[in-house]
């Protein structure tokens, strides 16, 4: 299992085959790729959170006296552009998914490295829009640009932000066309579909959206530009236009997107749910098949954002039913992993308390958009606090936490090296902790009906948003800790062996980091996913 | 790297373990890209159905402004470049090294007429103030709804024109490496590629023509 | 900051009610189901915590009727909230016929509120209690949404078209007015209250306002001062439709589609005439765009609605509107 590692420190792996800046920026490793990634996410996560910090702190009391309106609205603009298109749509695929996924499927490298390598750099591209448009000021429409103020009457940087944005997507789209022909045509011998590790699939589904979803966006994204750029009326009234078919083209794209954002998340949790109870998943194919109906069911339901937005009511009827369908493979998933835990043996690792985190998180994230759904629910706190709460639930709380467990889980692989457990596992609970604090009372607030994008609010309103302030307080501190002790285990961690989890997959049968081809001969598949009784000695829970 | 002596152009990619592997890969590939091409084009054609089905008659005004002949000649030409491209495919497939070359040519020519219609056709509409903006103006009914026809006469064609200058441009490409005989019987997936690429973009006009020019068949002038 | 401290809001109509009983309802449900995910996380994690560094664990068999409980159980309560959520919002969005009809103009960013007798309020609106009132809204520049906290109501108001909520206040006070779809730089100043009075007072209320003529006056007199009249009255009954009777009826378009004469179709006929004409007229109504303010517009859509059958009957403002069903305005 373990390997002892006393020549690792030499041994020849893909981070020290090569030096200098040009076999960075013209690597087709996609290791390498996925630790530039890695890199750029990390910016604009901070930037963003930057974003974050200033809102809550306007927020702490009723009247909007830190920022002016306008800036205000700015603020929770790229707050939401930046986190959404730059940080969690590209998230776990572009880091944890580019690194892992040839090595699991026993494959060298993806099928198209240097598409691969591009993508990273349109991805910077749009990023480089979208930082620019804020340095000039920024954007105030909110991340859902709807029109017709984004295209008639802010004199914000729209079209560069919207721009980037569609930089960005292409970005999207060039990852999930590379996973979707690697999944397929790159797998080694022996490992059939349901050889797979869970997280390939739910990769795969992923990047079934990506394909899919992406370009009706783009195309929206282009005729906002020209409307804006011409002056003509595509979704403009004023013009014979209509603003309601401007947010179906929006969130045809938006809704499946934020499937997109929690897949390779569950993804994740699978892999961190199975390694840390030693045990088999329970119901393989239930949780891999309910990856795909995510993804596809997750394209029938993009009505529920627009209940109350004048589309008629039978519409509304169809999308809500349609949304509580969605709900059931969510459902499926966590009750699975839920079952898996049962007479496992389970550790109390950093990657499983946020691994058990998610769990309760995404408990709560799913049965309030199931709560979202229900029509006559909806009516009250659209567009309020709950709705935020409820978001924020799945996508920190669900997706955030799952990245940083595989972060922590697939540290060693990556880098060869452990962090600090003591200082991880307080930033575990910090984190847990902070964003409860923050995101609960928020749910309170949106029944009471606080709306959303408000800068001033009532007075009765101002306990909630304290403790909320106070919760993004902990919760980033929570985010800190752990950028400083992953640098700084780069040079002074512990050296980590191939296994040091004792977990099953082939990314754990190479060494910690990997050469460059990953494997010395193509690895030959017999065994099931999660085969941990094959292991070593057993000695059962 | 390249291997003429094997009439390999490209070689074997390292992540692939045989050419097989890399020609399904490529072809995967390919599909998967048109697929998002389709749903690209997908949101202005829901924008064209939303919009013609609430004016029905302002779009067929609109339509009627269009030059059918024009028209009709371009969806000839490009079946015909269709062909010409069809038959570059199976000149790599049987090793005809100057045939390759001259069916790319005349799948360029051809495209090249194709878009000189079209310039023909934009400026028309330029000079009779049908151009979407402050300088367009309609002297009939509902000319809000009219200009609508025209946005998305415009998005739609434009973007299929931008998608025919890469097709040509990228043909180009492939017309240098076919004279260098870089393509042969086991090596063609890129000419197979752009085959694939330049029939979509023949579907999509095939989709286009009806709906653009000829709903406004039938009204009188 | 630590007086008032509220959790829960006001409960003004008997329809927030409705929506409590779902909400909480379902609440119960979630909250029964996280706590139960959570429990048996936590249990799990404690009860089978790794006591050996190389022990596993005991895989069982994945069992399909399990699978399918735990599927099925949770798509039957799930559309079991469905259904009654469906209900309650078919219920938020149909006016009863007899509602009275208030119009609501909403601009970045203000609310323009106007009675039927004539009154006009900005941000702070009157209301009778225990009357069924309809808001016919409509905005002058961007997306807003009328929400009201206490009444648990909200719609999206367009501009370019009319939407509408419904309610009817059994609470006298005074409750929060919220717009509720971001508008631009005061999006969060946007906000206003609902004042319910006593019928009594509420009916002196309107005496005391200064109010202009009903809005079924001013529509007639529009409809006078435009020169409507010189092209809609019987003797050119060919070039222009009657519109005595016509509101709420169907029309067959040139197209042959068939339209209902609701306020959105007025509207667009008023600003784009040519485009959804009536089968068997020329184009020869000229555009009222940028000749009429959105209240106007409103004002002689209230006076049309209120044109009898005949065309030589007294035109009397009337403030009951016609009992035809209004829900298609949605």
């Amino acid at each position: 299992m373990s390997t002892t590692v006393t020549t690792s420190a030499k041994r020849l792996n893909y981070l020290n085959v090569d030096h200098g800046m040009k076999s960075w920026l013209l690597t087709k490793d996609h290791k390498r790729i996925a630790i530039l990634y890695l890199i750029s996410l990390s910016f604009f996560f901070l930037i963003g959170g930057l974003m974050a910090v200033f809102i809550r702190i306007e927020l702490a009391t009723p009247a909007g006296d830190l920022v002016e309106p306008d800036t205000y609205n700015r603020l929770f603009t790229m707050h939401g552009v930046l986190m959404i298109f730059l940080f969690l749509i590209p998230g776990v695929p572009a880091v944890l998914g580019n690194f892992l996924i040839p090595i699991m499927i026993g494959a060298k490298d993806l099928a198209f490295p240097k598409l691969n390598l591009a993508s990273w750099y349109v991805f910077n591209a749009g990023g480089l829009f979208m930082i620019w448009a804020m340095l000039h000021g920024g954007v105030d429409t909110g991340w859902t640009f709807y029109t017709p103020y984004s295209t008639a009457f802010t004199d914000t940087h729209v079209i560069a932000t919207a721009l980037g944005a569609f930089i960005a997507g292409f970005a999207s789209i060039m990852t999930g066309l590379n996973f979707i022909v690697t999944i397929h045509r790159m797998r080694a011998p022996g490992l059939t579909w349901f050889r797979l590790p869970l997280f390939v699939w739910a990769h795969y589904a992923t990047a079934l959206i990506q394909v899919l979803g992406t370009p009706v966006v783009a195309i929206t994204i282009l005729l906002v530009a020209a409307e804006r750029l011409l002056g003509i009326g595509i979704f403009d009234p004023a013009l014979g236009g209509d603003p309601v078919l401007f947010q179906h083209l929006f969130w045809f794209y938006s809704h499946p997107a934020v499937y997109i954002m929690i897949l390779p998340a569950m993804g994740v949790i699978s892999e961190l749910i199975t390694a840390f109870a030693r045990k088999r998943i329970f119901g393989y194919k239930f949780v891999a098949f309910s990856s795909v109906a995510i993804a596809v069911l997750g394209f029938l339901v993009w009505g529920h954002h627009m209940f109350v937005s004048s589309q008629s009511v039978y519409a509304g009827i169809l999308f809500s039913v349609l949304s509580m369908l969605v709900a059931v493979p969510s459902a499926v998933k966590t009750f699975n992993w839920t079952a898996t835990l049962y007479q496992g043996s389970i550790s109390w690792q950093t990657p499983m308390i946020y691994a058990l985190g998610f769990l309760g998180l995404f408990v709560i994230g799913g049965l309030t958009g199931t709560m979202l759904a229900t029509l006559g629910i909806d009516i009250h706190v659209h567009d309020t606090y709950f709705v935020v709460a409820h978001f924020h639930y799945i996508m920190v709380g669900g997706a955030i936490m799952a990245y940083l467990g595989g972060l922590h889980f697939w540290w060693p692989k990556m880098t060869g090296r452990m962090y600090p457990v003591f200082w991880s596992k307080i930033s575990a609970g910090l984190v847990f902790f902070g964003f409860n604090l923050t995101f609960f009372p928020q749910f309170i607030l949106g029944y009471l009906g606080m709306p959303r994008r408000y800068h001033a609010y009532p007075e009765e309103f101002q306990v909630l948003n304290v403790l909320s302030s106070a919760g993004a307080t902990i919760l980033g501190l929570g985010y800190l800790i752990p950028i400083i002790y992953f640098i700084w285990s780069m040079r002074y961690g512990e050296r980590a062996p191939a296994n040091p989890w004792g977990a099953y997959g082939l990314e754990w049968e190479i060494p910690s980091p990997p050469t460059t081809y990953n494997f010395e001969e193509t690895p030959v598949v017999t065994r099931e996913a999660y085969d941990y009784t094959g292991i070593e000695e057993k000695s059962v829970a | 790297m390249p291997d003429p002596s094997s009439g390999h152009a490209f070689g074997l990619a390292h992540q692939f373990d045989d050419y097989e592997q890399q020609r399904e890969a490529s072809y995967l590939g390919v599909w998967v890209f048109l697929v998002t091409e389709i749903l690209f084009f997908g949101g202005l054609f829901t924008a064209y159905i939303v919009y013609r089905s609430q004016f029905p008659f302002a779009f067929a005004m609109g339509s009627h402004e269009l030059d059918i002949t024009l028209g009709s000649i371009n969806t000839a030409v490009l079946i015909g470049s269709s062909l010409t491209m069809a038959m570059a495919v199976w000149a790599t497939q049987t090793g005809r090294r100057r045939s390759i070359v001259a069916y790319i040519l005349a799948t360029i020519l051809l495209g090249g007429v194709f878009l000189g219609i079209k310039v023909v056709e934009y400026t028309a509409k330029f000079e009779h103030h049908l151009f979407p903006g402050p300088n367009f103006h309609w002297q009939g009914s509902d000319p809000a709804h009219v200009e609508m026809f025209f946005n998305l006469y415009f998005a739609m064609t434009g973007l299929h024109a931008l998608h025919m200058v890469i097709g040509i441009g990228i043909l180009l490409v492939i017309a240098v490496l076919a004279w260098r005989g870089s393509f042969s019987p086991q090596n063609h997936n890129l000419v197979e590629g752009i085959g694939l690429y330049w029939h979509f973009v023949d579907i999509v006009w095939i989709f286009l023509f009806p709906l653009l020019y000829l709903l406004g068949r039938n009204i009188q002038s | 900051m630590w007086k008032n401290f509220p959790l829960f809001p006001d409960r003004a109509t008997e329809f927030a009610g409705q929506v409590d009983a779902l909400y909480f309802t379902f609440l119960g449900i979630s909250a029964f189901f996280s706590a139960l995910i959570a429990f048996l996380v936590v249990y799990f994690a404690i009860r089978y915590r790794r006591r050996a560094d190389d022990e596993v664990g005991r895989p069982e068999k994945a069992g399909l009727w399990l699978e399918l409980t735990w599927s099925v159980i949770p798509l039957i309560i799930l559309l079991g909230m469905f259904t009654w959520g469906a209900k309650v919002y078919i219920a938020a969005y149909r006016a009863p016929a007899y509602a009275v009809e208030y119009f609501v103009t909403a601009k970045q960013w203000m609310w323009k509120f106007q009675h039927p007798e004539g009154q006009r309020e900005i941000n702070h609106f009157h209301v009778p209690l225990g009357q069924s009132t309809r808001l016919t809204m409509t905005s002058e520049d961007v997306i807003h949404s009328f929400f009201v906290p206490a009444f648990r109501v909200k719609a999206d108001v367009l501009p370019g078209r009319y939407t509408s909520v419904w309610f009817k206040a059994e609470k006298t006070g005074t409750f929060q007015l919220f717009c509720a779809e971001y508008c631009g730089a005061e999006h969060s100043l946007m906000t206003g209250t609902i004042t319910v009075m006593e019928p009594a007072e509420y009916e002196a209320w309107l005496a005391d306002v200064k109010k202009g003529p009903s809005v079924v006056a001013s529509g007639k007199e529009l409809f006078q001062a435009k020169a409507c009249n010189t092209c809609h009255r019987p003797d050119t009954a060919a070039q222009a439709p009657i519109l005595h009777g016509l509101y709420g009826e169907e029309v067959e378009l040139g197209t042959g589609e068939i339209v209902m004469v609701d306020a959105n179709y007025i509207r667009d006929s008023l600003l784009n005439p040519t485009a959804k004409l009536v089968k068997g007229y020329k184009p020869l109504m000229p555009t009222y765009q940028g000749q009429l303010s959105e209240e106007e517009i409103l004002q002689l859509i209230s006076y049309i609605k209120s044109l009898g059958d005949e065309p030589d009957e007294e035109d009397k403002p009337q403030q009951e509107t016609t009992p035809e069903f209004q829900s298609e305005e949605r």
